[in-house]
């Protein structure tokens, strides 16, 4: 029993917790407020494996994590809303319990695939991709589940957040792969930024369901 | 033979003990609440009090009333006692250790509760049924979730008996474990559902849109409703034995230490259980009730994360073996 795996697991571990509570919160800022404290915990699980796995260039990446997604993204967002006027409540298309159900199997499906797949592995590389798969699915999940294209977006920088944590279990993954990714993540922000406000321009309302109607192949 | 003798005594000590505070534990948790709200409160010992006048008083039966009615009262508290007294307490490896098993302890609990609807229903009063209807709600809910948090446990500790779980937890080196964690978030939410608390149900109240405990036993008085407020009670003293026994075991006399580690054990264990009753109490006053239909929700909670607790404890078996 080691003290290395112990607190990895445990950080790992309160991502996923995070990713179910960001599953079931229907408030928006609360939303926000999870996304960064999910943020800022990968951004503490690759510190700790920089520091116990004596890979100092991960501390570049727990860095980007943490400013990048812990701060300057919620706080973009956060501004966002209050621009938009949209503090109400979020509407999701399945229930929270179908969606949490949805949650757990798909957790289950991937420890059990990963934990199969790479049974010749070392223990900390199984245990992230395993955490990490997870991870990404819930964020697919929350992205399908709700109707808002706020929280659609928390969905996906929720979903990156499980990349990092796999691409920091897997060895060998150069620096400036990781810092474009972390770029190419804010200049998403942007885009979306642009998209959120138009549609909230041509519909007055950031549901996208509004868009299924100039879909044009139903009527 | 001596040993025997000795681990039988023990045993009847922690059957009497359970007996003989769980009321005691009631009135602290009442106390503090009132305290919490400026109010005196009642003395601790009220409920003693309490049950020594209903059980003088006459009891009054419904004229419809069956056999089921009658009987009922008893074989709950039988029910709950027995399983109060398998809880491991202030020591392991007494008499009947072998029969404290998780799974067994769940099935206890769990014919009494099928009984106490059952008696709801018995009178055919509107009160009584939904007071049912609504107890079998909570209860699917929360039941499914209380066996993942033991079987979360046993996976950890390698059996399901209770006693060895806590003595495996006392013996293994301090580590964090993130699903242990998990498992007592859910264990306390099962718990506070199971005792019927706010912010399932309230204890306090007869206000027919949310009672769900009281509108069952609502038909009962005098010895019987003693015999129901009492099981009530050493419930109580059940769950929060359970949560000290598993997440907290430090204290407790090992198996092979004899009963001259029992009196410390027993001072440990009563001030964790009446650590345990304040601080549900101050629980009680913080928070407000949730609308029925919420429950839903909370207890789905408690399964997500014992869930969640087992998945991750067979994570970690799986990579570190």
């Amino acid at each position: 029993m080691n003290h290395a795996y112990d607190v990895s697991h445990l950080l790992a571990g309160l991502m996923i917790v995070a990713s179910f509570a960001l599953l079931y919160q229907d408030r928006i800022f609360a939303v926000l407020n999870i996304f960064a404290a999910q943020a800022i915990l990968l951004s503490m699980a690759v510190g700790w494996e920089a520091w116990t796995q004596q890979r100092p260039h991960l501390f570049i990446t727990a860095a980007l994590a943490l400013g990048l997604k812990g701060i300057i993204i919620p706080v973009a967002l956060h501004k966002m809303i209050v621009r938009l006027g949209v503090h109400r409540d979020i509407d999701q298309v399945v229930g929270v319990g179908k969606t949490l159900l949805i949650g757990l199997a798909l957790t289950s499906l991937s420890l059990m695939l990963v934990l199969k797949v790479t049974a010749t592995a070392e223990s900390f590389t199984r245990e992230g991709l395993a955490l990490a798969l997870a991870i990404i699915l819930l964020g697919f999940l929350m992205m399908i589940t709700r109707r808002n294209a706020i929280t659609q977006i928390v969905g996906f920088m929720s979903l990156e957040n499980g990349l990092i944590l796999a691409a920091t279990g897997a060895r060998g993954m150069p620096l400036v792969v990781e810092v474009s990714v972390a770029f190419s993540v804010l200049i998403a922000l942007f885009v979306f930024a642009v998209f959120v406000f138009r549609i909230r321009e041509r519909f007055d309302s950031v549901d996208i369901e509004a868009l299924e109607d100039v879909r044009g192949d139903t009527k | 033979m001596r040993e025997t003798l000795i681990l039988l005594f023990g045993q009847t000590i922690q059957m009497f003990l359970v007996l003989l505070i769980a009321p005691g534990i009631a009135g602290i948790t009442r106390r503090v609440k009132a305290r919490f709200m400026r109010r005196q409160g009642a003395p601790i010992i009220q409920p003693y009090r309490d049950l020594i006048k209903l059980v003088r008083k006459e009891s009054v039966v419904a004229q419809n009333a069956s056999w089921l009615f009658r009987s009922a009262p008893y074989a709950i508290l039988a029910f709950t006692w027995v399983a109060a007294a398998l809880v491991p307490t202030f020591a392991s490896g007494l008499m009947f250790n072998w029969a404290a098993d998780a799974l067994a302890l769940v099935a206890l609990l769990g014919a009494a509760r099928a009984l106490l609807a059952l008696a709801g229903m018995d009178v055919g009063t509107s009160f009584g049924g939904i007071g049912s209807s609504r107890e079998m709600m909570i209860a699917t809910l929360a039941e499914p979730a209380m066996l993942l948090v033991l079987l979360t446990m046993a996976l950890t500790a390698g059996t399901t008996r209770l006693p060895e779980v806590a003595e495996f937890l006392i013996s293994a080196p301090i580590t964090v474990r993130v699903s242990l964690a998990l498992a007592l978030v859910a264990l306390i939410i099962v718990a506070l559902a199971e005792n019927a608390r706010i912010p399932v149900d309230n204890p306090a109240t007869h206000l027919e849109l949310t009672m769900v405990h009281e509108a069952m036993v609502l038909e009962y008085s005098g010895r019987h409703l003693a015999m129901i407020e009492m099981a009530a009670q050493l419930k109580l003293v059940l769950y929060i034995s359970l949560i000290v026994c598993l997440f907290l075991p430090f204290g407790m006399a090992p198996a092979n230490a004899g009963p001259a580690a029992w009196p410390v054990g027993m001072a440990v264990y009563l001030v964790k259980l009446v650590l345990g009753a304040a601080l549900l109490g101050a629980w009680e006053v913080s928070i407000a009730k949730m609308r029925v239909f919420r429950v839903g929700e909370f207890l789905g909670g408690a399964f997500v994360f014992a869930f969640l607790a087992i998945l991750l404890a067979f994570v970690t078996r799986e990579v570190l073996n």
